[in-house]
């Protein structure tokens, strides 16, 4: 590189964004595997090792909120690549309506998290709600949706499909429309059908988006925490409860030191599976 | 059948999930917004005795000192400010990061995108800006939805930033132009569509979020949008219509953006992430 | 070209900068803006030739709180006019204990705050976070049973906005008459009682676990018990000596909670605090066991079902010893950070006194006896604070809840009696999680012994 190109891309332009992102951000993170290590009060710290490690892996609900979490982001993860794929067919292709039917499906992902999360758990509620009124009407008793600790993170994540299905749905459009039109052409040429189009073609093709959303609906599924607390609080019990809202469960309590060991912890946690799976979907994508 | 008639079926089909699964539940907000305590308590989608909207609207904003309007005021500062920030900061890292190539670019792509995956400390950062004086102030948590945003954004401008021919800068460089002014008055404006793009969907972001304001601006004092409706549910306990009226307050600003943004979402995920 | 870059990144930086002060002025303009509003007000009052002061108070969300912080800061301003004083609101429940415990950590607590007593004082730091009141003339004023629960390490730092509140049984006497049944004396009997009303239409018991809090009552309002056949408990368990899960007498109160199960309403965890006062008012449900706070908020709602509410302690196993367990009041501190010390303690020396009380029981129904000497109960109390008076009365027949007699309580017990009370989790189960929790608890303290 030339030393004047060095002069106009100057790294001079990055400090603003640096000094907010690492004083906001990095500083925090690395601090924060020194805390996790003591008694805190934020006013002062007493080193205790690795005390709260061992108090969080002996957390009875630990290993419940291990496993809410995976298969809360597996859920939500695999429902959003399942439904954005055929909504992001279905809204690319021949339907008069899909201007109408983009709108709608999109239109959940600027409501508010908090709003949402009182809706639906009003509506879920297990004798007066919408939902079982419904069913009641034709004949079904409905489940207890939030309060039977089998089903409640299932409901909390039904709800989180339909509200970020729209985003998925919107990178599918995207990565659809993007396609070259020649393949198309081609594919006339030869007489496929719509289901050959959609296998040889539109699924090969779109498979960025696929990964896009993988990972953002996967990273995504692994932190969340809002909807989860507006809903359930982590409750029936413990039955709800993820990696976040426990850490959250922790600073609440006054557990400073505790609370940043979970952050640790969801922090190793978040990277083993969200790195590896990243560098897999990015490396099939040049194999292609 | 014919594939005008199977068209057809699937058109109606998809009409008739639509509105059971996002007409109703927004029909709901909405008619329990009109409805009196007792048949909102209800919970069903009677129509209502009395339409009691405006008096709904009025007894919400008069709650608690008018602490509605106080969380209307923060939440929109928050929002612009953020933006405008993030939108300026990260435009002109993404600009240096996708133009230069050398030894600490793929370090710093790193330390970005990691800000993508790994979960903030939330504890040490409330302890980084209490020993700045930020803390439970409007700018610290600006500070944190930027320093949040930064890398999406980033990742936005980057991917869009590849599609203007570096020749427009060798052009510039001819003319006598330096890096800033080449930045600011030729490339900042060619980023217009993906700006937009970040404008809408980080507006939306930054004014929903509930998380962060929890941890980082607590009191009554700063309240924002979010926060007083989490707080509400335990204060308008057995007063669903006012709770619901707050929802639907709360849902029209994004709504509105939503109506004159709508085309351009679509238009700038097209050419930002997925070339990106 | 050189001077051109660093004058664009100062021109970016001063943007920042601008952008950053210019909401921290906003800020500032708000708070400028209220005190000029002050001197405004309180102009009526220039014969008055003290500086003028202005304190701020926080107290918790809920209408009863506020009402009562509303009235005795608007009464104190009335006698002492040069000191006006701010109401702030916080969030209620562990949400609020949180929102207390951080503004104590960062040093921006209010002048004076209402929190409660006992073991969540405690877990506050006092000593190091509050303003020491030991010696001052008014703390004369008060019970000395209740010094104890607003002291740490021999010095004092609170006094009661509140009459003390009692922990047991909320029942409706409709249903009590039409299914001919009786105040139980022991456990068993409040069991039959139980029975007697299962598939009656009306739920035995009100549920409200949707508000998770509701669900300790059971356990909390059995201390009673467990200090009768343990006296010794609460200082062995301080001192890590005893265990809920090893000492039977304490285990029982799980299990009569595992008793409970399957005579609740159906909707039992989607039910929230108010509507569970709403059932037992309109008689959708006999028993909700809960703390006497609940009074008020049930006469202001139902002024018309009040007297149709009673009230029981929760019954032992002995007929011949029955007694409450009894909450302290809620209190009113001092931040260690006030800048108006002398003030302040002018504030809680009002609050401590019979005017005070006066003006309490004024705007808010009194949910039990109030612990500042001389203050009296008004005569026109409902019945059902009347129903908890003899256990006050008689010796012996009140106890302290644990809280205010240990300084450990394991933040976890709520979701664990949630568990219990559903079914989902057995008694003993539960018992042993919640001795882990306290351990954690006294951990994070730092306690002694542990």
């Amino acid at each position: 590189m030339s030393k004047l190109q060095r002069k106009i891309y100057s790294y001079s332009f990055l400090v603003p964004a640096a000094i907010v992102y690492i004083i906001i951000f990095i500083v925090p993170t690395f601090l924060s595997f020194f805390f996790s290590l003591t008694r805190w009060t934020l006013s002062d710290w007493e080193y205790i090792g690795l005390d709260n490690f061992i108090t969080f892996f002996k957390e009875p609900y630990l290993s419940i909120g291990f496993r809410n979490t995976f298969i809360y982001a597996v859920v939500t993860c695999g429902l959003k690549v399942v439904l954005g794929l055929l909504l992001g067919v279905l809204l690319t292709g021949a339907l008069r309506i899909k201007n109408y039917l983009r709108s709608v499906v999109f239109f959940p992902t600027l409501v508010s998290t908090i709003a949402v999360g009182i809706t639906f758990s009003v509506m879920m509620h297990p004798t007066t709600g919408l939902i079982n009124e419904t069913l009641s009407f034709f004949g079904i008793k409905g489940p207890d949706w939030l309060g039977n600790p089998s089903i409640a993170l299932l409901s909390v994540a039904m709800v989180d499909v339909w509200k970020g299905v729209g985003f998925a749905t919107v990178i599918y459009i995207a990565g659809i429309m993007s396609i070259p039109e020649q393949y198309y052409e081609a594919l006339q040429i030869d007489g496929g059908g719509s289901w050959h189009k959609f296998w040889h073609i539109i699924l090969p093709l779109s498979r960025p988006a696929t990964n896009s959303v993988i990972i953002l609906a996967f990273i995504g599924g692994l932190r969340s925490f809002d909807l989860i607390w507006a809903m359930t609080k982590g409750g029936p019990g413990f039955s709800t409860d993820v990696i976040a809202s426990i850490i959250y469960k922790q600073y609440q309590a006054g557990f400073y030191g505790l609370s940043t060991a979970g952050n640790v912890i969801l922090f190793l946690f978040v990277s083993l599976l969200a790195f590896p799976l990243s560098r897999f979907l990015t490396r099939k994508e040049v194999d292609l | 059948m014919s594939r005008k008639g199977r068209l057809l079926t699937i058109e109606i089909v998809s009409v008739a999930l639509s509105i059971i699964l996002f007409w109703v539940p927004l029909y709901f907000v909405i008619l329990t917004a009109l409805k009196n305590p007792q048949e909102a308590a209800r919970m069903n989608l009677d129509w209502p005795t009395e339409i009691r909207l405006w008096q709904n609207i009025k007894e919400v904003f008069v709650f608690r000192d008018y602490m509605l309007v106080r969380a209307f005021w923060n939440s929109t500062l928050l929002t612009v400010l953020s933006i405008v920030v993030l939108t300026v900061v990260s435009s002109m890292a993404a600009f240096v990061m996708q133009r230069r190539q050398d030894k600490a670019s793929p370090w710093i792509s790193f330390f970005v995108l990691a800000g993508l995956i790994i979960p903030p400390a939330v504890v040490p950062t409330i302890w980084v800006l209490n020993g700045l004086g930020l803390f439970k102030t409007m700018t610290g948590l600006v500070l944190v939805e930027v320093a949040l945003g930064f890398p999406f954004c980033v990742m936005l401008y980057r991917g869009f930033m590849g599609t203007i021919p570096k020749d427009i800068d060798e052009a510039a460089v001819v003319d006598g132009y330096g890096g800033y002014r080449l930045f600011f008055q030729i490339i900042f404006p060619l980023l217009k569509p993906v700006t937009s793009t970040i404008i809408v969907t980080q507006a939306v972001v930054i004014f929903n979020d509930f998380v962060n304001p929890l941890y980082f601006l607590p009191g009554s004092k700063n309240v924002t949008l979010q926060l007083t409706l989490y707080n509400f549910t335990s204060q308008f306990i057995s007063k669903w219509n006012l709770l619901f009226t707050d929802i639907l307050l709360i849902t029209i600003p994004p709504l509105i953006l939503f109506i004159f943004f709508n085309k351009r979402i679509v238009a700038g995920m097209v050419a930002g992430s997925v070339k990106g | 070209m050189q001077r051109k870059s660093i004058g664009m990144i100062l021109a970016c930086l001063l943007l920042l900068a601008g952008l950053l002060s210019a909401c921290g002025g906003n800020n500032n303009g708000n708070s400028g803006g209220s005190t000029s509003g002050t001197n405004g007000a309180s102009e009526g009052s220039s014969a008055e030739k003290k500086e003028k002061v202005k304190l701020s108070l926080l107290v918790d969300n809920s209408q009863d709180s506020i009402n009562i912080g509303e009235a005795l800061s608007k009464a104190f301003t009335e006698k002492n006019p040069h000191i006006e004083i701010e109401l702030e609101t916080r969030p209620q429940g562990t949400e609020g204990d949180n929102f207390v415990k951080t503004r104590l950590a960062t040093g921006d607590m209010n002048d004076v705050f209402f929190y409660n007593s006992g073991s969540l004082l405690q877990a506050l730091n006092p000593e190091q976070n509050l303003l020491d009141l030991s010696g001052e003339a008014f703390l004369d004023n008060l019970l000395e049973s209740y010094l104890p629960v607003v002291s740490s390490g021999g010095k004092v730092f609170g006094v009661p906005f509140r009459s003390s509140v009692a922990g047991g049984w909320f029942y409706n006497k409709k249903i009590y008459e039409e299914h001919g049944l009786s105040v139980p004396k022991t456990w068993d009997e409040l069991m039959a009682n139980l029975d007697k009303l299962k598939g009656t239409g009306v739920a035995p018991i009100i549920g409200s676990y949707k508000d998770t809090w509701t669900s300790q009552l059971i356990v909390l309002a059995d201390y009673y018990n467990v200090q009768q056949a343990e006296p010794n408990f609460a200082n062995d368990y301080t001192a890590n000596k005893a265990k809920y899960a090893t000492t039977p007498a304490a285990l029982r109160s799980f299990q009569k909670l595992g008793e409970t199960v399957g005579y609740y309403n159906e909707d039992l965890l989607a039910t929230t605090y108010d509507t569970a006062l709403a059932m037992l008012a309109e008689g959708k449900g006999a028993h909700y066991p809960m703390l006497s706070f609940a009074v008020p908020v049930i006469e202001q709602n139902f002024p018309d079902l009040i007297d149709d509410i009673g009230f029981f302690a929760q019954p032992g196993d002995d007929p011949n010893k029955v007694g409450l367990t009894v909450w302290m009041p809620d209190s009113a501190y001092i931040s260690a950070n006030t800048k108006h010390p002398e003030e302040a303690k002018q504030f809680l020396a009002f609050i401590a006194s019979v005017e005070g009380a006066e003006i309490i029981s004024g705007v808010t129904t009194p949910s039990g006896p109030f612990v500042v000497k001389g203050a009296e109960l008004p005569d026109d109390v409902p019945q059902v604070v009347k129903d908890m008076m003899p256990y006050f009365n008689a010796e012996g027949q009140t106890s302290p809840a644990l809280e205010f007699l240990s300084p450990v309580k394991g933040p976890m017990l709520e979701q664990l009696t949630v568990e219990v009370g559903a079914g989902m989790r057995s008694p003993e189960d539960a018992a042993a999680l919640y001795d882990q929790d306290v351990a954690k608890q006294a951990m994070q303290l730092g306690l002694e012994g542990w």
